[in-house]
């Protein structure tokens, strides 16, 4: 484990993003491929153990590291709210051995870790105590990590890509493309990831998505709108439809394969040509119906790995089309956008299928005009517009500049703080995860969680109060007094069934910490109910 | 803490106080006899009538204090204040730092100042002192807070420089002026001959301890003007922490920084001082050395100081000692 947390240490010193790729070539290019599969893994956010796996809870680590280090729950506790993290309070509760560790990493994992995952606690308190023993702070914080499985490092998927492809001397779009899904992490992954040959497992794998940034600066600086394709920016779900040779594949944003719970669209997909690779929305949409159904509807056909006739009436599904990819078999990405989309078109035209069907564009003769069609959004139950530019490729990940999301401008309500839980990565050490509550009758309901929103000093300020106006803790969940209001934005809000409030929102956000109201001035549950369709 | 009518030391607005001695232990008003630990600032303030100290420590405090009445007493020299024996006994914490021991009829308490266990070439080691009551300071009080050996540190502040170095850069290194700049000097010797460079603030205090005879690293000043060429690439600058983000920095083309603290143990004390490295370098005593003297002084009573000491008053209570808090307006600096 001592070259992974060589580099840990290097990726966590430095600032400079040149440093941090040098650091994870200099890695990749010396560790051997058991280790390295491993480091990949992590660094792509991968955890050891998991859901029915599972090595050690907070309240073990909490349990065990008070019985060996001979310290009262109490003091434990505060010794992690004094330090944040709760893998480096771990670490920095025992003193160093005397001797060096230099297990290797795949075995820490594969031999260890991984062996007593799931079992008896005795047996998981014996691995993990006994790896405290033996390791030394900067391996115990590291190991203390693998097991929170908080290890970040400021390293993002695309900068590891960057570091594999300049190792392999290979194209980072490829790189990309083979990490996307799941994948085990083991030599042969990594010698596949590597090749500079097409390997088979190629062939079902989608390519990385294009995704578009919001818009901040004024439309009308885009330049002539005669550039630009205007599209409805869809609610749905984004996915790639892959056709190649006998394989069809759905695969989610989220990397993941949908295939099961939507026969409609794998049924329509069967009359595309071979080789084509599709860019579109997934949305519930009745045949007859003007609008698409709320997301909502959707969401109980993604639960649904084999949908029965009725759910299949209730909420049938349709792809809007927005690019194609692959062509006849040929990566398409690098042309421009307009020859693309023609290429789409007469596609879906010769597949005459109505759940697949092509994104429509949206005609403005000039900014304000597009500005317009965006107000109209809400009511026609999409977000707002997407700006391609016409001749742009079709790039990977968020890259500014050649596709924008302009949306609506959220709604709003002012919400109460109910719970606090804290964040994951570089806000491990405070209360960043909150949970807000508008009044029904004289309580307060929950409706949101939101995590993102205020500046860093106000997190700070925010965590401090939230430490001192703890009511009632739940595990890592904090209860606080209900006196702080919150502007929250949402894009959409919807009524649902399975919510305790009566409504799901969509992306909230904590638009602005309200100090000059009181929780009583705060909004009722009507009012948002009001705003839902 | 409640205060008993016979207690030798209570906390009054002025400070620490002696009502049976009439004196003050490191008051932060203006007394008219003030018995000072060391020469801290939140420690040694001007203003008091007459200043006791330890001999050690008397340079210091006329640097920073200047002319004063001062009474200078070599350790362990006990003289008389009203009807108490007092003597100063080592802190190990800075040059010249004291534990005050107090007696009046049979009983003695003693208040620790600021202290370390860790050797500090640049001063004398903590000298245990048996007593009915320990004043004692609490500025780490956390079972999270151990201090690695220092010759490791110091192994590790050399690798810096060096790596700063093939960068093109300077290492800036954040200390305090007064003890820490000092002693990472002495740690220093041992595992390196380059000069180190001196910031104004910190070149004074250099002197202070040169004069009075402890051997530190070669030192240089930074000049008014980056030096032609590579500027400051490759040295180790000492600066102290108010230097930080200052236009002083300007002068450094390429550089690192780094703060050598015992605060540095904690990853999250470290981002908020926006510095590239921490080096875990601590006057103060850690948990496990607060511990260790707290049971060496025998005392059936502990008091704590310096605020954050609630954590190690609980555990002392949960052990059957009796034990209790000063409000005092020390700082936490180290
Ligand atoms: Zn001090
Ligand atoms: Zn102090």
């Amino acid at each position: 484990m001592r070259r992974f947390v060589a580099l840990y240490r290097r990726l966590d010193r430095s600032t400079a993003t040149s440093d941090k790729r040098a650091a994870l070539v200099d890695y990749f290019r010396t560790a051997p491929p058991a280790d390295a599969a491993w480091a990949l893994w992590l660094l792509a956010g991968g955890k050891i153990g998991g859901a029915g796996a599972r090595i050690a809870g907070s309240g073990e680590l909490l349990a065990w590291i008070g019985e060996v280090a001979n310290l009262p729950a109490w003091l434990v506790e505060e010794c992690r709210a004094h330090v944040g993290d709760l893998a480096e309070t771990l670490s920095l509760l025992l003193d160093d051995p005397a001797a060096h560790d230099d297990t290797p990493l795949h075995v820490w994992i594969e031999d260890r870790l991984l062996a007593v995952a799931g079992q008896d606690a005795a047996a998981r308190r014996e691995l993990v105590t006994g790896a405290w023993a033996v390791l030394d702070s900067e391996q115990r914080l590291v190991f203390n990590k693998l097991l929170t499985g908080s290890l970040r490092v400021g390293v993002s998927q695309r900068l590891v890509q960057q570091a594999l492809a300049e190792l392999g001397g290979i194209d980072i779009a490829l790189i990309a493309q083979r990490m996307l899904g799941a994948w085990q992490p083991g030599p042969g992954f990594l010698a596949q990831l590597l090749s500079p040959q097409q390997t088979a497992a190629d062939r079902a794998q989608p390519y990385p998505f294009f995704l578009a940034s919001p818009l901040e600066a004024p439309a009308g600086t885009l330049g002539d709108i005669g550039d630009w394709l205007l599209e409805w920016k869809w609610d749905g779900i984004r996915l790639q439809l892959i056709r190649r040779g006998a394989e069809i594949a759905l695969w989610s944003r989220g990397e993941e394969r949908l295939d099961g719970r939507f026969p409609e669209i794998e049924a329509a997909a069967r009359q595309l040509p071979h080789g084509c690779v599709i860019d579109g929305e997934l949305l519930a949409w009745p045949a007859e119906a003007a609008q698409p159904l709320p997301f909502t509807a959707l969401q109980t056909r993604i639960q649904r790995r084999k949908p029965g006739p009725k759910v299949l009436a209730q909420a049938p599904a349709r792809v809007l089309a927005y690019d194609l990819l692959e062509c006849e078999g040929e990566d398409w990405r690098a042309r421009p956008l307009h020859q693309r989309r023609d290429a789409l078109q007469q596609i879906l035209a010769a597949c005459a299928d109505p759940r697949l069907q092509l994104s429509p564009a949206v005609a403005a003769a000039d900014w304000s005009q597009a500005a317009a069609l965006r107000d109209s959004a809400r009511e026609r139950g999409v977000e707002g517009l997407m700006l391609k530019r016409r001749s742009s490729p079709y790039q990977a990940g968020r890259r500014r500049g050649a596709w924008w999301k302009w949306k609506l401008d959220p709604l709003s309500v002012d919400a109460v703080l109910l719970y606090a839980q804290s964040g994951s990565g570089r806000r491990s050490t405070l209360y960043t995860d909150y949970t807000f509550g508008l009044w029904r009758d004289d309580a307060l309901v929950p409706v949101a969680k939101a995590y993102s929103g205020l500046s860093d000093a106000e997190i700070l300020e925010l965590d401090r109060w939230i430490r001192a106006h703890t009511t009632e803790r739940y595990g890592p969940v904090r209860a606080v007094q209900p006196l702080q209001v919150f502007e929250l934005g949402f894009e959409v809000v919807n009524r649902s069934s399975r919510h305790k409030s009566g409504i799901a929102v969509r992306f909230p956000r904590v638009l602005r910490w309200r100090r000059d109201k009181t929780a009583a001035e705060a909004d009722r549950l009507e009012t948002l109910q009001a705003l839902a369709r | 803490m409640p205060a008993d009518a016979d207690d030798l030391v209570i906390a009054t607005p002025a400070g620490l106080y002696c009502p049976a001695g009439d004196f003050h232990v490191d008051p932060w008003q203006p007394v008219a006899r003030a018995v000072i630990t060391h020469g801290h600032g939140d420690h040694a303030r001007p203003g008091m009538g007459c200043y006791y100290t330890s001999a050690a420590g008397l340079p210091i405090l006329q640097w920073r204090l200047g002319a004063q009445d001062y009474r200078a007493f070599d350790y362990g020299e006990p003289f008389a204040l009203g009807r108490t024996r007092v003597s100063l006994h080592p802190a190990g914490h800075v040059l010249g730092s004291a534990q005050v021991r107090i007696e009046c009829g049979g009983t003695v308490w003693v208040v620790s100042g600021d202290y370390k266990r860790q050797p500090d070439p640049t001063c004398a080691p903590f000298a245990p002192q048996s007593c009915d009551v320990f004043v004692t300071e609490a500025t780490f009080a956390l079972p999270v807070y151990r201090w690695p050996e220092t010759a490791a540190v110091a192994r590790d502040i050399v690798a810096w420089r060096e790596e700063c170095a093939a960068r093109g850069e300077a290492a800036v290194l954040f200390c305090y002026a007064l003890g820490k700049a000092q002693r990472l000097l002495a740690e220093l010797r041992a595992h390196t001959d380059q000069p180190a460079l001196l910031h104004g603030a910190i070149a004074a205090g250099v002197e202070v301890y040169r004069a009075a005879g402890v051997e530190l690293l070669p030192t240089g000043t930074v000049a008014e003007q980056a030096p032609r060429g590579g500027g400051y690439a490759g040295a180790l600058v000492l600066a102290p922490p108010s230097a930080a983000g200052s236009p002083w920095m300007r002068r450094f083309r390429r550089v690192q920084t780094a703060f050598a603290s015992g605060w540095m143990q904690v990853r999250g004390n470290r981002r908020r001082r926006h510095v590239e490295r921490g080096f875990v370098v601590s006057d103060h005593a850690d948990w496990p050395a607060l511990l260790q003297s707290i049971e060496q002084s025998r005392a059936r009573r502990i008091i704590v100081t310096h605020g954050a000491g609630d954590a190690l008053v609980r555990l002392l209570g949960e052990r059957g000692l009796a034990a209790g808090t000063f409000d005092t307006r020390f700082g936490s600096e180290d």
